[in-house]
């Protein structure tokens, strides 16, 4: 039991996760700690004093897995742009043309490599570092040669089909002196991907690193580029619904390309994308990329403020009716104008339009200007409404505020719950465990396996169906339909009661109005107001809850977006206050 | 950038792993002071979804087995298992202990699981870690004593107890001791089976020889068995039953009567009034004076005034001979009448009216009125209410009848008890009811100058 001899044996024990281990009598590595004993033996290097069986017996192990474990050479951005294929191919089954994938993000992709130097330019960053000592002696190969592959055709991954003059062989021909095998044995820190250790380490002031999330950063360019007809709420909505590789994407790598220990912090993430991040995070990208103004978006464009008024009218079930409204505000406020919506990432302040929220904000400040939201008067109104849909059961019924409210409530809860549901039960963990370093590697396949086993057990006690299906892709949550039985729908009902004539055109019939926030914040922290819910009424506080459920975003930054354009729909009124707070200050 | 910083974290609580794995033994944790670090080391950031889910995928668990929705539980049970692959350290040493109750839990009350189920989810759970075997080993065995399989519980408590680890901590030694325990606790019933078969057995058979051989060697295993465990502080109460009961059989009384003395007054130990109930009961077998018992009774009357006991007690103290232990009758029964628990205990009732008189006639009026004084205000209501009086008489005339003895002296001839008693008119009872009137006038502490 010589404890010097087993030194070089550095797994952690699969029991106690210590890494200290003896020999057996036998040629076995025993922890010391636990006492367990591994499969795994001393490999005898002398050989003439044990019979030849014996050897056979005991040489297993450690020189093959390692070269099995040595996949292939590849780079942190490839991995990136096997990630974003992917994206790529799962927006076209859902629907969005071909040339997004082929022509708009492979542009943006590229032009990031070049932006970021890590391709198409002169001395990309993979060179720099080791040129004293590499290129050196091999003159014959340029920068050029040995930076990665990423000029091979977008639409055609090139991990998975190898052709003749694939990259593949390509690279297995690149000599790099400084083997990648030695440099991951000797440092503790190691990373499946070539530069996996220098990215994470790599901080150059101006570079916009390429992350998880900003994945979806490109994503949503593209389809922002083409017009598509997914918003940024859909898109990550799709994301989390798991129709969209985000969450363990690296599973889909080819077998080949490993991912360990650094490769972990780059591509494993253990959260949803969140709004207001990805969305900063576009910006942010469309600025480094130095982007050209974006295509117009015009009355026709499914972004443009008055079709998703309309979609989402019809999503939370309320009155056609009240298109005519949603499409004043939206032309008193200006928010329809082309050169308001149209992102231009060089603009002095680039800035882009929030369509979805903004939208939906058009919606609850026409149900302010309809109903009030106080608490009281939409409940005046929907008592008289209700008393003449009893008496003319004919005639188109009116809208009632109350019924609405009961019926969206009670489908609402219904939705969130099993939402939470589903969360609760969403399967982070990939197939392929992710370790940091080799020595971790037994111990995490080995919780790998038992967490495996362990569920098969539960599995068991279950139903045979699997209780959470997929859901299809859909850009409507809800679905109503006209005609219903159980009079669910609301889409047909009219406003009358609510509006009256003033000469040829109808007016709303309630003239008070209150505003979300009156005094916005000016400090530099960017907040523009802050929710307290409890300072609002109950029904704003649904129709704010349903709206953000709706979008999978915070409720404080649809009040936001509802206070901002209140500021445009009032200007007169805020730039009062604005004046009577100077003339105090001048008096002062 | 943001996610190599977190990475870097990661891989130092990694490494760190080892180390907790090892030293996390010392019986000192504070979960608290955990999260606090937990907090500090992601830098105040937002935890991560998959924490968030996680969490509430516990919550849904702990919901659905309340609301005994065993399929629902386990089908969170299996997204919860995730857990056990959680970068961070500490949340993921603390799961398999949290799995393996939830789980056992689910297991036992699912109707699609099974022992076989159970048993490999038991062992699977042992090792997961180090630290969870012998709980687990021990929760194991007890399921299985739990459906009547005594010689796998047997095997399995075995097993655990030479379970081979690093260094033993000391929170591990009184979970082995526990295991040897209960082993022992087996082996002791195996003992008490035999010793029942013993009985039906002639004394001159060949068998019973062999019988009480075999008995023999049990009891020395148990014996080692058990007794590790009743040293350490602890309430021990069934362990210690079954031990005296062995050493009794075997006449090692002096043993027997250690072991009771030191589970009952060793400070180390917490309060228990079963072991002096114990050590009361092996005396009153063994025959021992009076005044060692009342003794053992006085440290029981302290912990519990209530136990029943106290009467058993308070006859002791009636017969001794000095003043102080006669003066402990009379608070003794008055302790008992305190709680509503006995307020229907007709032995403590005739027991008080009998002493109050005899006490009365040996002229201790002060007795009583030390006693009565802090008790006349609330015991009228409590005892002698009318609402009371009708209903003692309604169900057990002859409760009745000793309270309104007791009303009567304590509260005079005007309280409302006695009054209602007295104006019945009951056949067979009419005697009885004149000799308490009778009573009444002659013992009433109420103006006893009258």
């Amino acid at each position: 039991m010589d404890l010097e001899e087993a030194k070089e044996f550095k797994e952690r024990c699969t029991q106690c996760a210590a890494v200290s281990w003896g020999l057996t009598d036998e040629g076995k590595y025993y922890c010391t700690s636990c006492h367990n004993v591994t499969e795994r033996s001393k490999e005898v290097i002398n050989t003439g004093a044990i019979p030849n069986t014996k050897i056979q017996a005991i040489n297993r192990g450690l020189k093959r897995k390692r070269k099995l474990e040595k996949g292939w050479d590849w780079y942190v951005c490839e991995g990136f742009q096997q990630i974003l294929y992917q994206q790529a191919e799962a927006l076209k089954t859902l629907g969005v043309g071909p040339e997004l994938k082929d022509e708009v993000l492979h542009n943006f992709w590229k032009r990031y490599l070049q932006k970021s130097k890590q391709a198409y330019c002169k001395n990309p960053v993979y060179i720099r570092g080791r040129k004293a000592t590499v290129l050196e002696d091999n003159p014959s190969h340029s920068d050029w040669d040995s930076e990665p592959d990423v000029l091979s055709d977008f639409s055609c991954p090139s991990f998975v089909e190898s052709g003749p003059d694939s990259q593949l062989d390509s690279r297995t021909q690149k000599p790099f002196p400084i083997s990648k095998a030695s440099q991951s044995e000797t440092a503790s820190i190691c990373s499946g991907s070539l530069d996996g250790v220098e990215y994470s380490l790599r901080k150059e002031k101006g570079i916009v690193k390429m992350t998880m999330p900003r994945t979806l950063a490109f994503c949503y360019l593209s389809l922002l580029w083409q017009r598509e007809t997914i918003t940024l709420s859909d898109l990550l909505r799709f994301v989390e619904e798991g129709h969209i590789p985000y969450i363990n994407a690296f599973q889909h790598f080819p077998e080949e390309m490993k991912l360990y220990g650094r490769d972990k912090g780059i591509f494993a993430i253990e959260s949803w994308p969140a709004y207001e991040d990805i969305y900063k995070k576009m910006i942010e990208i469309a600025k480094f990329l130095d982007l050209p103004r974006f295509p117009d978006i015009t009355e026709d464009c499914y972004l443009h403020p008055d079709i998703l008024c309309m979609k989402y009218l019809m999503e939370v079930n309320l009155p056609d009716e009240m298109n005519d409204l949603t499409y004043q505000v939206v032309k008193m406020t200006g928010i329809g104008e082309v050169d308001f919506l149209t992102f231009d990432p060089i603009a002095k302040m680039a800035k882009t339009v929030k369509y979805d929220i903004q939208a939906v904000a058009v919606i609850v400040i026409v149900l302010k200007l309809l109903f009030l939201l106080d608490d009281n008067l939409e409940w005046t109104l929907s008592n008289i409404a209700e008393k003449y849909n009893e008496k003319n059961k004919e005639d188109k019924p009116w809208f009632d505020f109350r019924k609405w409210y009961q019926v969206m409530k009670k489908s609402i809860d219904e939705k969130k719950q099993k939402w939470e549901e589903a969360r609760a039960k969403y399967v982070w963990k990939s197939e392929k465990p992710l370790y940091h370093s080799s020595i971790d590697r037994a111990v995490v396949y080995k919780r790998r396996e038992m967490v495996v086993s362990l569920q098969k057990q539960f599995s068991a006690l279950t139903d045979s169906a699997p209780t959470v299906e997929k859901k299809s892709p859909s850009s409507f949550q809800f679905n109503w339909t006209e005609g219903d039985s159980a009079g669910t729908c609301f889409h047909g009902h009219s406003l009358q009661g609510i509006l009256k004539k003033k000469g040829q055109s109808l007016t709303i019939k309630n003239s008070l109005y209150w505003l979300s926030t009156q005094k916005f914040c000016r400090s530099y922290c960017k907040h523009v107001t802050t929710y307290e819910e409890s300072n609002f009424s109950l029904s704003y506080q649904f129709v704010i809850n349903l709206f953000s459920f709706l979008l999978r975003i915070k409720a404080s930054s649809l009040h936001e977006e509802v206070s901002l354009i209140e500021k445009r729909l009032f200007k007169r009124k805020y730039s009062k206050t604005k004046k009577k707070s100077r003339s105090r200050k001048r008096r002062k | 950038m943001s996610d190599f910083s977190e990475e870097l974290i990661g891989s130092k609580t990694e490494d760190e792993q080892e180390e907790s794995y090892v030293f996390s033994g010392t019986g000192m944790s504070f979960p608290w002071l955990q999260n606090h670090i937990g907090t500090i080391a992601t830098g105040g950031k937002k935890e991560k979804d998959f924490a968030q889910t996680t969490s509430a995928c516990l919550s849904f668990i702990q919901e659905a087995l309340l609301k005994h929705q065993w399929q629902q539980a386990a089908e969170y049970m299996h997204s919860y298992l995730q857990i056990l692959e959680d970068s961070d350290s500490h949340k993921r040493q603390a799961a398999p202990e949290i799995i393996w109750k939830l789980g056992s839990e689910i297991l036992f009350y699912h109707p699609k699981s099974n022992m076989e189920t159970f048993n490999t989810f038991a062992d699977r759970m042992k090792n997961i870690g180090v630290m969870n075997y012998l709980k687990i080993s021990l929760q194991h065995a007890l399921y299985l004593v739990h459906h009547g399989m005594l010689e796998d519980a047997n095997r399995n408590l075995s097993h655990a107890e030479t379970w081979r680890y690093g260094e033993k901590s000391s929170s591990q030694e009184v979970l082995i001791n526990l295991i040897q325990a209960y082993k022992g606790l087996l082996q002791y019933y195996t003992w008490s089976k035999k010793k029942l078969e013993l009985s039906t057995l002639d004394e001159d058979d060949y068998a019973y020889n062999a019988a009480s051989q075999s008995m023999l060697n049990h009891s020395c295993k148990t014996s080692v068995n058990l007794g590790a465990l009743i040293q350490t502080p602890g309430v021990w109460d069934p362990f210690v039953k079954s031990y005296v009961e062995m050493l009794e059989f075997y006449g090692d009384r002096d043993g027997a009567r250690e072991v009771l003395t030191n589970y009952a007054y060793d400070e180390k130990f917490p309060s228990n009034p079963n072991a002096h109930v114990y050590l009361y009961n092996f005396l009153k077998r063994e025959k021992a004076p009076r005044e060692k018992l009342i003794s053992v009774l006085k440290i029981l009357y302290q912990i519990v005034p209530s136990h029943k006991l106290m009467l058993e007690f308070h006859r002791l103290l009636g017969k001794s001979e000095k003043e102080d232990h006669r003066k402990l009758g009379l608070e003794v029964l008055f302790g008992v009448l305190d709680f509503a628990g006995c307020t229907k205990n007709i032995t403590a009732w005739k027991y008080l009216a009998k002493y109050l008189r005899q006490i009365l006639m040996g002229n201790h009026l002060a007795w009583v009125q030390e006693e009565w004084n802090s008790r006349k205000n609330w015991w009228p209501d409590f005892h002698f209410s009318s609402f009371w009086a009708k209903s003692d008489w309604k169900e057990d005339k002859a409760l009745a009848c000793e309270k309104a003895l007791v009303a009567g002296i304590l509260l005079g001839k005007g309280c409302r008890y006695f009054r209602f008693i007295s104006k019945q008119d009951d056949e067979v009872l009419r005697k009885k009811i004149k000799r308490i009137k009778k009573s009444v006038e002659n013992h009433s502490i109420v103006n006893p100058g009258l």
